[in-house]
């Protein structure tokens, strides 16, 4: 028996990469973006059959040219990608990133405009601001779903448009933030916008460093911590959680606290990012829309599996297709297919999982037969064992 | 040359992974009860499975009356007069008994319903047979046994001369087994034949005339009931010598450790309470048994007392400590370790690894933990311990995934977890549920081994075997309230079952006393 298990483990090791959890969401990526993009190719052709072969070609390496593009646009949607992954770790679906957005977006404006503080710090001091917005914003759900079991996804609907309408009436009404001739905000002062990475051409600043910075923590905090066990504990089988004495509710509003503020955060990058041309900065435009980067955010989360170091990579991807789609309106497409893409990339993320489950479980089967077999053997001899001892005794 | 009317003939069913039926032989003669007896997984219902027509084997052939059949479907199963009472009930909740069992074969004319003659033919079949319903009654409405008997109905109404009992007694007081095995004879006497399928030896002794045993997907044999024995029969069931008597000495019950009083719960399903007015005492030293047909208020009042349901009324104290309203981690760091009824619900988080469940109880202590970051290294070294000591078997050690675990492997993880957890009390809920003989014999031992380490243990049971066995003290439960306490020395599993079953009651004067 000791001789079977110690081949058997030898065995486990060499299959451990690809048998792994990461190792299985990767390849399933891999293949829905395969797919994806074989679909985006017909709907391309089919849209316009003399361009689509340039077209395409823009959309697969078009993105090259744009590096450092890639970067900054792929910042706010990994932040709220790790805003809906996060929560779904503990199975609670943040459909409300878009409202913790826009909320990060006003307070880190808000700290802009309205604090006069030095450049070393201000910028700083407008980051955390903007987190604070996203977390009170995720607060309020997880407070109504832990203490009276109002459905998360219902709550954090609402609040997008709550936090989009309440944000733009505060702003409208802010003489300072607002310039109403070109209804959009003032450009932010340069001790507030983040210190640039220096890549010629694009905006892509600190933000991005801190936002991997926070994936990494987050899965440190998913992986190694007591909060981060219970919080999956609590993802996997609510029930058993409770059994074990784990404190559901603490953890449902700390779950949606800290999803908040990685939306929050996302949006504050994304307001503060410095812009390439001296003297101005983005700005915002209170035109009643929900801030479609919240909604990318549950698809760079799926198509990352949830989890931290998946969806910086996710994101990534996301941002590279999204560059390559709008320089492939040279060759006269529309930006909307490559939204139409990126959709399906997402549909099919999601029937690749399916598909890499049913693979695995035949590869595992197969395994488990082997396995069965060796304990086949085993239990009938140990038993005797057990039957000598005592006639023994 | 006998007759069969069944011939299962070298039969193989394989699924992914797994040969249930490995080149089984099964004859039925015309008239007979047939036990089939196998441990949890041997392929007994895999095998009446590819008889009914559920599943179709790769292997060998089916032959009815001699003569080959191909049974694809259910329904080419019935054409051939096989039915089957099902362990879990196939009936429709909100239909009533009669259109329960005409479900499939309405009479009707012109597509209109006509129940009428339907009606006086089950009348007529539940005169001749004992089997008391009441067809106009709701099945949500009716006791398990009555549900029972509508199953046997249902076969009775559709013609069947072949009929199979997949684990009839499970859910039954023994009067009610009792009665069973009375009807089973009288159909057998009829010519009727009857495929018995059951883990209970004493059931296969009272009632089959033959039995076959299966082991691991394999036919062990074919006995005749009249030249075997007990033994015999439990042997080649497990493939070695099972105890049948739990070896234990006399209980020394020391202090109170549990003292539960005036517990009343409320139900979720409907108004009445499910938990009424129930007070005893576990001390130290003793393993007290909660007894009772399932759904009399064991669930509501485990729930109560763990902490995970409120109570309406009453008070809990462990260990001189109030925690009627504690948390359950109090309740836990008071000394409370809890075997729960359903592993899969409440035991194990399935997709955590081996360790991560063995550490589910203990993960925040600072041997564990250190600022909050867990120790990996920790929790490896006692998972190990754990696995060694409790000898839980696995693929991969403290790094499988518990899914992937047979469930007697995943409950003994659960019972090391506990037992290895610092307590005073161990509530145990249906510890055996779906094991097989092994893994009960030493889940026993380990309740056994608790007692005489001075803890007390609460243990709720549905099996009157582990009831008798076990305990130092019974409790019976009904409706809701303790209808008596009991010794298992001296009392019988018949007195046992008219508690069970509401006929008889003793009031407990002991604890009324001692409020």
């Amino acid at each position: 028996m000791q001789n079977s298990t110690v081949s058997s483990s030898k065995k486990n090791k060499l299959k451990k990469i690809t048998n792994s959890k990461g190792f299985s969401a990767f390849t399933a990526a891999l293949l829905a973006i395969f797919l994806g993009l074989i679909f985006g190719f017909v709907v391309m052709v089919v849209a316009s059959p003399a361009n689509s072969l340039s077209g395409f070609e823009m959309v697969l390496i078009g993105g090259l040219n744009r590096l450092g593009d890639v970067l900054y646009f792929a910042t706010p949607i990994l932040m709220t990608g790790l805003a809906v992954g996060f929560a779904f770790k503990m199975g609670l679906f943040n459909i409300g990133a878009s409202g913790q957005y826009t909320m990060g977006m006003f307070f880190a404006l808000y700290a802009g405009f309205m604090w006069d503080l030095p450049g070393s710090i201000h910028w700083i001091v407008c980051v955390l601001a903007g987190m604070v917005g996203g977390m009170l914003w995720g607060f309020i759900p997880g407070i109504f779903k832990a203490l009276l079991n109002v459905n998360e996804v219902i709550t954090s609907i609402m609040f997008n448009y709550i936090g989009m309408y309440l944000v733009d009436i505060l702003i409208q009404g802010n003489a300072v933030m607002y310039v109403s001739s070109k209804t959009r905000t003032a450009y932010l002062p340069a001790t507030a916008q983040l210190p640039s990475l220096g890549i010629a051409n694009s905006n892509v600043n600190f933000s991005f460093i801190i936002a991997i910075a926070v994936a990494v923590i987050l899965y440190v905090v998913l992986h190694k911590t007591t909060f981060g066990y219970e919080l999956k504990a609590t993802g996997f089988n609510k029930s058993a959680a409770t059994y074990a004495g784990m404190n559901g509710k603490r953890n449902i509003i700390l779950a949606m606290v800290i999803a908040g503020a990685m939306a929050g955060l996302g949006g504050a990058f994304a307001m503060l990012a410095p812009s390439t041309i001296a003297g101005s900065s983005m700005t915002y435009e209170p035109i009643n829309v929900i801030a479609a980067n919240g909604f990318t955010g549950i698809a760079v989360a799926l198509l990352g599996s949830n989890s931290p170091i998946g969806i910086i990579f996710s994101s990534l991807f996301i941002s590279y297709i999204q560059r390559g789609g709008t320089l492939a309106s040279l060759y006269g497409y529309k930006a909307e297919i490559i939204d139409v893409v990126i959709a399906v990339i997402i549909y099919f993320s999601a029937f690749a999982m399916l598909m890499n489950a049913t693979v695995i479980k035949l590869l595992k089967k197969r395994r488990d037969k082997k396995y069965l077999k060796i304990i086949a053997d085993v239990p009938d001899s140990n038993n005797s064992h057990q039957i000598d001892k005592k006639e023994g005794a | 040359m006998e007759e069969y009317i069944i011939e299962m003939l070298n039969i193989t069913k394989e699924f992914p992974g797994i040969i249930a039926n490995d080149d089984i032989t099964l004859r039925l003669k015309k008239g007979e009860i047939h036990a089939l007896l196998g441990e949890n997984g041997a392929g007994k219902s895999t095998l009446m499975s590819v008889l009914f027509g559920l599943y179709q084997a790769e292997k060998g052939e089916i032959r009815i009356n001699g003569k080959v059949a191909k049974i694809n479907n259910p329904n080419d199963a019935n054409d051939l007069g096989i039915g089957m009472v099902h362990q879990h009930f196939k009936l429709v909740e909100i239909f009533t008994v009669l259109e329960n069992i005409i479900l499939g074969v309405e009479p009707n004319k012109l597509g209109f319903l006509q129940k009428k003659g339907a009606r006086e033919k089950v009348l007529m079949l539940s005169e001749k047979y004992g089997l008391k319903v009441s067809p106009d009654a709701f099945i949500e409405k009716i006791s398990v046994g009555m549900q029972q008997r509508v199953e046997i109905l249902k076969m009775l109404y559709r013609e069947n001369d072949i009929l199979i009992f997949d684990e009839p007694t499970a859910v039954l007081t023994p009067q009610e087994i009792g009665e069973l095995m009375k009807i089973m004879r009288e159909f057998a006497k009829e010519g009727k034949s009857i495929l018995f399928i059951t883990h209970k030896l004493n059931e296969i002794m009272a009632v089959a005339d033959s039995c076959t045993v299966l082991r691991k997907g394999k036919c062990i044999g074919t006995v005749s009931i009249k030249d075997t024995t007990k033994e015999e029969l439990s042997r080649m069931m497990v493939g070695r010598d099972v105890i049948f008597k739990v070896d234990k000495k006399n209980a020394e019950p020391g202090d109170v450790v549990l003292s539960v009083r005036n517990i009343t719960v409320s139900s979720e399903t409907h108004k009445n309470n499910a938990v009424k007015n129930v007070s005893f005492d576990v001390r130290a030293g003793e393993i007290v048994c909660l007894a009772g047909i399932d759904g009399n208020g064991q669930t509501e009042f485990i729930a109560a007392l763990t902490g995970l349901e409120k109570l309406s009324n009453g008070s809990i104290t462990l260990c001189d400590r109030n925690i009627t309203k504690a948390s359950i981690r109090t309740r836990s760091k008071s000394g409370m370790s809890h075997i729960p009824e359903d592993r899969h619900k409440y035991g194990l988080v399935l997709d955590y690894t081996l360790e991560e469940n063995l550490v589910i109880q203990r993960y925040w202590q600072p041997e564990f933990q250190n600022l909050g970051f867990i120790k990996g290294q920790a929790v490896r070294s006692y998972a190990e311990k754990l696995i060694e000591q409790y000898d839980v078997r696995s693929g991969q050690g403290p790094i499988t995934a518990v899914r992937s675990m047979s469930g007697g492997n995943q409950q003994k993880a659960i019972i090391a977890r506990e037992i290895d957890k610092q307590h005073e009390l161990l509530v145990a809920v249906q510890p055996t549920r779906g094991l097989d003989v092994g893994a009960i014999e030493y889940v026993h031992k380990q309740l056994i081994a608790r007692r005489d380490a001075g803890k007390a243990v609460l243990l709720v049971s549905l099996e009157l075997d582990e009831v008798m066995n076990v305990s130092d003290r019974i409790l019976v439960m009904y409706e809701g309230e303790i209808v008596g306490e009991l010794d298992p020395k001296t009392t019988t599993v018949q007195e046992i079952g008219l508690y069970m079953s509401g006929a008889k009651r003793n009031l407990v004067k002991e604890v009324e006393n001692a409020k």
